[in-house]
């Protein structure tokens, strides 16, 4: 059986009935896994060299470990086309059986006196290729969105301004840790499905979290036996470069809780839909989904449907889960007993920042003027030359900002002869910060969209500050 | 609808052709993109079924270059692995699952392009782009 047609057979027989009639049930998955990578030997130079530096097709390997160990990670973008071709793209094309060139740069000793080298090599010419994942098979995957006004290039995909769309990682009813979520089976030693070959589970993943079902695995294999229909290189727009892998795990039907638990449906499987027009570490949360509505293709959003798609590939996922199964039946994929099961216990905590980067309140200037919409142009004109400034908020009635002029646009408005009210030349389209936000997020908002400075306004909307381009570039110039 | 690449030489340029095709044809003429420049002009426009063969007829008279565009975008199948990243992009509906396929209909295209950056398999192509 595959984790998609349990549900069924449980509901028909219960539980008990299915720890009778199934003996297995294959799950899958096929997704980017960017915490992947590789250890390469790639064997012993004449004169023997002590790797320093390596670069695979212009890609960098990590060289600091022995002499001639290297470790490719996915997402290293390479020297020459970045993240077009990656550390994936070089681990597909060894897959593949293509030639890939190496340049390498020795420490230089008297055991190891060769300091440069360059070869070419195919994955036969390399004595071990030992895929080590750090991170793989996320249970579950919070989906995204993006409120903001500008698209969003990220690791989940494209995102659309103004909840333009939804993008979705995960197979859901087929996802290996949701049909094992206790990991009644799956532990330290579980052979498994990787890439086409047979791999196993080192242990639990890199932010482990099953408190809060967000677990992971760490797992391995043999390159060599791997094949490319099951790892795929890719790269996400403007993010970076990826590895497609598909990942599969057996659980036999032992009990009736792991029947109960294999019966997971889509539905049953929840996930947040999270803002990534907030480029913040806790992005809001929009609403709460199953994966049943992110695959019925639209999720409703204030009101409106609005597309959601995946980018893992649940056409792949079930390959995986029916090859593994026709492997299981033809009787040339054994399960295993595990050694040790996994951890219930995990940390995804945030990351303990010693130094503190100022925020945009730090910087800000308070003493900011601010005028209503109703003045008129040569009014507003007076006020920025009396307070010697470039930039003039606009507020409401009600105190709130809704526009901004700068002197350019007061002499454009004269010299085309229209003096008249200042909100009809002010940019109503106002890109402002919060006082809580890092500088480095207001730079960013100063230079994608060339403008050079942001009114600075709180939770109501109204202006307290004012942060330019200047004084940013005061500050970067104190720290020097 | 069907689609017609135009390639407008530097000669005729400047002069109303696509106005002048209109008032001869009475054809309703949709046009979805256009470059124009110093050298030459590539102008992509929609036009319906019945009236293509008149609207084609009458731009070639012109002198113009026209090609029936039946595939305005393009997919490599041998890297293209049914992830869906171009679905819910396509502002024109060009992609959509059938049984967790990824299915197109390329004449929905009007080829903005944003889809073949979102494809992290680079697997779709414009044509004539």
């Amino acid at each position: 059986m595959t984790a998609e047609e349990m549900p069924e057979i449980v509901e028909e027989l219960g539980t008990a009935g299915a720890v009778r009639e199934v003996d297995v049930v294959t799950t899958g998955t096929f997704g980017a896994m960017c915490s992947s990578g590789v250890f390469l030997n790639v064997g012993h130079s004449d004169p023997p060299i002590k790797i320093l530096k390596a670069y695979l097709n212009k890609v960098e390997a990590y060289g600091g470990v022995a002499a001639v160990d290297l470790f490719l990670g996915a997402t290293q973008p390479s020297e020459d086309r970045g993240i077009e071709y990656g550390g994936a793209h070089v681990i597909e094309d060894l897959v593949a059986g293509r030639r890939v060139d190496m340049e390498a740069v020795g420490a230089g000793t008297d055991c190891y006196p060769q300091v440069e080298l360059e070869t070419s090599l195919r994955l036969d010419d390399i004595n071990q290729a030992t895929m080590l994942n750090p991170r793989n098979a996320y249970q579950r995957y919070n989906a995204a969105t993006n409120s903001s006004d500008r698209t969003v290039h990220t690791y989940m995909g494209t995102l659309l301004p103004k909840y333009g769309n939804i993008h979705y990682c995960g197979a859901g009813v087929l996802s290996p840790i949701s049909n094992d979520p206790k990991f009644d089976y799956i532990g330290i030693g579980t052979r498994i499905f990787l890439a086409g070959a047979q791999g196993y589970v080192v242990g639990s993943g890199t932010q482990h979290n099953p408190q809060n079902n967000f677990s992971t695995l760490m797992v391995t294999g043999d390159l060599k036996r791997m094949s490319t229909r099951f790892l795929r290189a890719s790269t996400f727009y403007k993010y970076g470069s990826s590895l497609y892998l598909g990942i599969g795990i057996p659980i036999p039907i032992l009990n009736e809780t792991i029947a109960q638990n294999t019966a997971v449906r889509d539905r049953d499987i929840l996930v947040s839909i999270v803002d990534y027009g907030i480029p913040r570490r806790d992005r809001p949360t929009i609403k709460v989904v199953s994966y049943e509505d992110l695959k019925s293709g639209f999720v409703e959003i204030n009101g409106k449907d609005i597309p959601a798609s995946p980018l893992s590939s649940f056409h792949m996922a079930r390959e995986v889960a029916d090859t593994l199964k026709c492997q299981i039946e033809r009787g040339e994929f054994l399960l295993t007993q595990a050694v040790e099961p996994l951890s219930r216990l995990g940390s995804a905590r945030p990351m303990k920042q010693t130094k503190e980067f100022p925020k945009v309140e730090d910087v800000m200037s308070r003493d900011v003027v601010v005028v209503k919409e109703g003045i008129r142009v040569d009014e507003a004109a007076k006020v920025i030359v009396g307070g010697s400034f470039d930039h003039l908020p606009i507020i409401s009635d009600e105190g709130m900002l809704i526009g901004i002029v700068t002197a350019w646009d007061i002499s454009k408005a004269v010299a085309g002869g229209k003096t008249s009210k200042v909100s009809e030349i002010m940019t109503r389209r106002v890109y402002a910060a919060r006082p809580d936000e890092p500088i480095e997020l207001a730079a960013r908002t100063l230079d994608i969209h060339s403008i050079s400075a942001l009114p600075v306004v709180d939770k109501e909307n109204k202006v307290i500050g004012m942060v330019t381009s200047n004084d940013l570039s005061r500050l970067f110039a104190r720290r020097r | 609808m069907t689609k017609l690449m135009l390639r407008v030489a530097p000669g005729i340029v400047r002069q109303p052709i696509i106005a002048s095709v209109i008032l001869e044809t009475s054809a309703l003429l949709n046009i979805e993109r256009a470059r124009i420049d110093a050298a030459q002009g590539e102008i992509v426009l929609e036009v319906s079924p019945d009236k293509c063969k008149e609207v084609k007829m009458a731009f070639e008279r012109r002198g113009v270059d026209v090609e029936i565009l039946e595939m305005p975008v393009s997919r490599d199948e041998g890297e293209c692995i049914h992830c869906g990243g171009c679905v819910s992009i396509c502002p024109t509906s060009t992609f959509r699952f059938e049984e967790w396929w990824v299915v197109m209909d390329s004449g929905k295209c009007i080829q903005c392009g944003s889809c073949v950056e979102a494809c992290p398999q680079r697997a779709l192509r414009l044509m004539l782009r």
